[in-house]
């Protein structure tokens, strides 16, 4: 395999594991506590976070590249990142709706909100701080995204059977939530040094 | 400068761009074209434009379905059955409809878009219900805190509805309320009384109508209401009639009283309304008149708390115990409830207690 190849290979995997947006990020914390009591709502919101940030990193990436930096506008990335994430998940709702009935009533509610979603200007904004170039970001934005899912799914999994156990009462809810998801973030960090990225 | 001014316009283009990309979308993609809403198998059939809700669309063609909040599915009114065509259950519609209702195709109508042909049942009655401008003619304090409205209808000019249903008054903007909303208050006047409708609208704090109606609302304002609504009239038996009622739940009753001497009922009725003290008393003298008019009608009104200077030789106590007081046996009894979801409550488990069948317990309860 070509070194270019390794460079996609090694961002889209180390997305997933290494550094996993949430995990290692703490990013998107808000969701990944609040709709992960049920895997069927974690996979819903998974699905949509990876479709919106794989897409929504590549039209950063177009719009920073091409209207940001010819015109020195670099401080403004925040604001227009948010625009261009408001009106993708906007145009992908009305798509979604129209083309597949079954995807949208499994995104519901999830595709909206996922518009402050901070995991996903995150995506982007790393995007530029390590300048990858489109390829880069789009194997970066898939990776965070099914990175993203992957552990809301894991937690999901994790609270679900944790219905069964008892935890003490002052840590029922999110406050067991915020340990399993450090002791997950350390399981993650086990990952490290397996690819270099 | 230039700097500021390059920033705001590439800020501009890069919304104005996307705001485009967005319409054209909406507009292309978006676009469900020409849908056909069959109703009651047939009996009638719409053409309509689709992307909008079924509430709204339906409204748009005439046909009006109670809804309290507007179509922002906080209410959970505008339930309509859909036997075909409606999709799946959206998130937004589970917690207003029971195991039930899902598995029987009711669902919300504000919250289920117009995508493709639809095939739903609509209850006849609502195809009665119409939009009505009206001119406020008179208001009169019954009690400290209860207002009697009577509008006069405009446009249309009539209406036919049966005694004990409901209407709804829509509030404009003002200040309490940043948008339109609707409220469901008893028509009192008689159903006979075709050019105008009565309402009898108590002060509640806050309340978004109540207040609007109290504080705000003048003779000759023009209001706009719709309606009739509701099942909760007189069932067509020969049973001794219950009525129990509190506050502005007099409303339904004195409809359904003067709509029964109008027809010559001959039924055994009897009337328990509860107030706390007699400031809280309105329409005795109208009910007394009743008395001597019907065949066999007897007015129980009861305080809760009646004051020394209320000077009361009436009953007193809880509506409760005066019921209970006065039932001997419910059979060969129906009882008819208006009031507070609290009243309610506790006069049906009375009512139950007495041996009056749960069925023929019909109320209409202020949420």
């Amino acid at each position: 395999m070509s070194n270019e190849y390794m460079g996609y290979f090694a961002i889209f995997f180390s997305a997933i594991f290494t550094q996993n947006v949430l995990l290692t990020y703490y990013l998107g914390m808000c969701p990944f506590l609040g709709a992960s009591r049920e895997v069927k709502t974690a996979a819903g919101l998974g699905t949509a976070v990876t479709l919106v940030m794989t897409c929504t990193t590549v039209l950063n990436y177009i719009v920073y590249k091409y209207l940001i930096v010819p015109y020195d506008l670099e401080y403004l990335r925040f604001i227009v990142f948010i625009i261009v994430i408001a009106a993708f998940v906007q145009v992908a709702e009305i798509v979604i709706e129209r083309l597949s009935e079954k995807l949208y009533n499994a995104l519901g509610i999830f595709l909206p909100l996922i518009t402050v979603n901070c995991a996903i200007l995150g995506v982007s904004l790393f995007m530029v701080i390590r300048e990858y170039t489109l390829g880069l970001s789009f194997f970066y934005g898939l990776g965070s995204g099914l990175g993203w899912m992957l552990a809301i799914l894991a937690m999901a999994g994790i609270r679900q059977k944790m219905t069964k156990s008892r935890v003490p009462g002052p840590l029922a809810g999110t406050g067991i939530a915020l340990i399993i998801a450090g002791i997950m973030a350390i399981a993650f960090m086990g990952f490290s040094g397996v690819i270099k990225g | 400068m230039q700097e500021i001014l390059t920033a705001l316009i590439v800020c501009c283009a890069i919304s104005t761009g996307l705001a485009i990309l967005i319409l054209i979308v909406d507009a292309t993609i978006g676009n469900y074209g020409e849908c056909e809403i069959d109703v009651n198998d047939g009996a009638k059939k719409l053409k309509v434009e689709g992307g909008q809700s079924l509430l709204s669309t339906l409204k748009s063609e005439g046909i009006f379905i109670p809804s309290a909040c507007g179509g922002k599915g906080s209410c959970g009114l505008c339930k309509l059955k859909v036997t075909a065509g409606g999709g799946e259950i959206l998130p937004t519609e589970r917690g207003w409809l029971t195991d039930d209702e899902q598995n029987n195709g009711i669902r919300l109508s504000c919250q289920l878009k117009v995508k493709n042909d639809l095939k739903l049942q609509i209850p006849e009655e609502y195809f009665l219900v119409k939009e009505f401008k009206t001119e406020v003619i008179s208001i009169k304090d019954m009690t400290h805190d209860i207002k009697e409205v009577t509008l006069k209808l405009l446009e249309p000019s009539n209406i036919d509805f049966r005694a004990g249903q409901f209407m709804q008054i829509m509030v404009p903007e003002y200040e309490l309320s940043k948008e339109e909303v609707y409220r469901a208050y008893s028509l009192s006047s008689p159903p006979s009384q075709h050019d105008s409708v009565e309402f009898e609208i108590r002060l509640v704090p806050n309340g978004i109508c109540t207040t609007f109606v109290h504080k705000y609302l003048k003779e000759g304002d023009k209001l706009t209401v719709n309606g009739p609504y509701g099942d909760f009239f007189l069932r067509d038996t020969e049973r001794e009639i219950v009525f129990i009622a509190g506050g502005s739940g007099m409303a339904p009753i004195k409809s359904i009283l003067f709509d029964m001497k109008e027809k010559q009922n001959k039924r055994r009725a009897r009337y328990f309304f509860g107030a706390v003290s007699k400031r809280d008393l309105f329409h005795v003298d109208t009910m007394r008149q009743l008395e001597k008019e019907l065949d066999d009608f007897t007015f129980i009104p009861g305080l809760s708390g009646a004051l020394p200077e209320d000077d009361w030789d009436g009953e007193t106590g809880l509506i409760t115990e005066i019921l209970a007081r006065h039932m001997s046996s419910g059979d060969n009894t129906e009882a008819y409830l208006c009031g507070s979801p609290g009243m309610i409550n506790a006069c049906v488990e009375v009512l139950k207690a007495k041996g009056v069948p749960e069925e023929l317990i019909y109320f209409d309860k202020f949420a």
